[in-house]
């Protein structure tokens, strides 16, 4: 049998009363793309942050390489190649893009001291390059606070990729994008998938998350409600079924 | 390994070279130029309405003599209030650090062992401020109001309340390495404020811990989502003050050779205001260590100016006050600039 990159087992979290996923059973392959889809509170977020280690789940395991994985932590996520382009973003506005790209992960020496041109050099490849900064007004020493909203995603996503991920998390990547933004986007996940990784992907709009995904993941009220591989159910299908699962709690 | 970057694209980039450009530099450096305009213009005044005192190197060996005590204070508080924190309660740790000095001393009669103790001993208040702060979650602001109270108490109930003399340390190398003069002017603590100054320099603008120290002031969300461990980071900049704190309190009292209890009372505004007047944000994410070194010379002036320009010593206050909330204002209105 083949092992999956990553698997969840009978997963459930809890915030106090309120159960947010209940026996969730995820998988996600090698060289796949998985779309989450759901409702406002449905439970898309905490799925996420238990797969890159910010929540500990209440119960169940998570299996790297089928491989368990104790007490997941986020350096250990990193660790493991999840990198994650978080719906907040989560940059730091006031400080340079520099430091922003090399956030929690500063490259440093021995004792923790910072390679500062080195990191200025890479900042500046990667915003070439990568990002499609042009403007001589953005440097390595721009603070982050002043960009655009899609500048900013740009940022979040160069980060991702810059540190050899081998699963990339998108987290509601394209809310407050252009629609130019948003085609970049898409191109982006479709990279990812040729570049032979795999990618769990989310949004709240069905067509973006039909046209990358090879497999749509629905949940609902902390459950998974079903999935379908996207070559074998077409979008029309797809978006009655959200609307039905939305008021009714099934799918069918 | 996932944490080593990738370099496959990088061979045709040109390398970065960072040009100059003026708006640019204004924008980087808006704070530190804002401070050190504020510095020459309240120089130029000074000069102009008492040339005869500020004008002659002895008024400038007596502010290098004075401001370290609370400068050198001033440079890890900087860097906790870059981070989002507060501490009022280092008035006390000096306080304690010395009574655990004299307390060392009386056991051992080794002054360098009793040197050492007070350091341990401002680290190790400096630790439980942190716990306190970190595992209970309780404000910064509020926990070392009572961790102030709390070690104050403790100076009193263990000293009986007495001052005493500490004239034994003269005889050993410590007082002229840490209060002496070289060439009879120039005093050693201004030494050591300028030293502690550059290794503050160098930890919060070259090393991890100064670069989470401003990620965690700017968005602790972010810095928790980017694995990086928060409430350890907090405790060590508590900690890093409590040594620093102690330290001052050795150097002070070396200085006038003497132990009040009431050690550090005097210095709790002089070195907020330093920080704050260097341009440091309440709000955290923001503040240098050039403005707080600068800001801790005009808090140091201002006393000897208002005598000096002819007022009477009354109107320190009035003019520490319109100062600093002048300097707030401006560095408030420049940062909106900025962005």
């Amino acid at each position: 049998m083949e092992e999956y990159r990553l698997e969840l087992k009978n997963v459930s979290k809890n915030f106090g009363e309120v159960q947010a996923l209940e026996n969730v059973n995820f998988q996600l392959g090698r060289n796949e793309v998985v779309g989450l889809l759901g409702d406002n509170g449905a439970g898309k977020s905490t799925l996420i942050k238990i797969i890159t280690g910010y929540y500990r789940p209440t119960s169940g395991e998570i299996l790297f390489n089928g491989q368990k994985v104790d007490h997941l932590t986020v350096s250990k996520a990193r660790q493991l190649g999840v990198e994650t382009v978080y719906q907040e973003r989560a940059l730091a506005e006031l400080q340079t893009l520099w430091r922003n790209i090399f956030l929690g992960r500063e490259l440093a020496n021995r004792g923790g001291f910072l390679k500062v041109s080195m990191m200025r050099q890479e900042t500046h490849r990667l915003m070439t390059q990568s990002m499609g900064f042009t403007s001589s007004a953005v440097s390595p020493e721009s603070r982050v606070g002043t960009f655009s909203g899609g500048e900013k995603q740009g940022v979040a996503i160069v980060r991702a990729l810059y540190f050899d991920a081998e699963i990339i998390i998108l987290d509601e990547p394209t809310m407050g994008l252009s629609l130019n933004e948003t085609a970049k986007l898409v191109n982006f996940v479709r990279d990812i998938k040729r570049a032979g990784k795999s990618a769990i992907f989310i949004d709240h709009n069905v067509l973006h998350v039909y046209n990358v995904a090879d497999r749509v993941v629905v949940i609902d009220r902390g459950r998974i409600a079903g999935q379908f591989l996207t070559k074998d159910i077409n979008l029309d299908t797809l978006m009655e079924k959200m609307v039905r699962v939305a008021n009714t709690g099934s799918l069918d | 390994m996932s944490s080593q970057p990738n370099g496959v694209t990088s061979a045709a980039s040109q390398p970065y070279k960072p040009t100059f450009r003026l708006g640019r530099f204004f924008r980087a450096y808006g704070t530190q130029l804002g401070i050190l305009g504020v510095f020459f213009t309240l120089w130029f005044i000074f000069i102009v309405s008492a040339p005869e005192t500020f004008l002659s190197p002895q008024i400038y060996y007596a502010f290098m003599s004075t401001v370290p005590f609370f400068g050198m204070m001033a440079i890890p508080l900087t860097m906790v209030v870059i981070a989002g924190e507060m501490d009022l309660s280092f008035p006390s740790i000096m306080a304690m650090g010395m009574v655990s000095f004299i307390l060392t001393y009386a056991a051992t009669t080794s002054v360098a062992l009793s040197f050492i103790t007070a350091l341990i001993t401002g680290v190790f208040i400096g630790w439980l401020n942190g716990v306190i702060i970190v595992k209970f979650g309780i404000p910064s602001l509020v926990a070392t109001i009572g961790t102030q109270f709390f070690w104050r108490g403790a100076v009193l109930v263990l000293s009986q309340g007495k001052s005493g003399s500490l004239i034994f340390i003269k005889e050993s190398l410590l007082r002229p390495s840490l209060v002496g003069k070289i060439s009879n002017e120039f005093p050693m603590q201004m030494l050591w404020f300028i030293t502690i100054a550059i290794l503050g320099w160098v930890l919060l603008n070259r090393h991890k811990f100064g670069a989470h120290t401003y990620l965690i002031g700017d968005n602790v969300k972010s810095a928790e989502l980017m694995g990086i461990n928060t409430g350890r980071t907090r405790i060590m900049l508590f900690m890093l003050i409590g040594l620093v704190s102690a330290f001052a309190g050795v150097v002070a009292s070396f200085h006038v050779a003497f132990f009040w209890p009431s050690l550090g009372e005097g210095y709790l505004l002089s070195t907020l205001a330093s920080v704050f007047l260097g341009g440091t944000s309440v709000f955290g994410g923001t503040g240098t260590i050039l403005g707080t070194f600068i800001g801790a010379f005009i808090i140091g002036a201002i006393q000897a100016a208002t005598v000096a320009v002819g007022l009477t010593g009354f109107w320190t206050q009035l003019i520490y006050g319109l100062i600093i909330v002048l300097s707030v204002i401006m560095h408030t209105y420049l940062r909106k600039r900025m962005e």
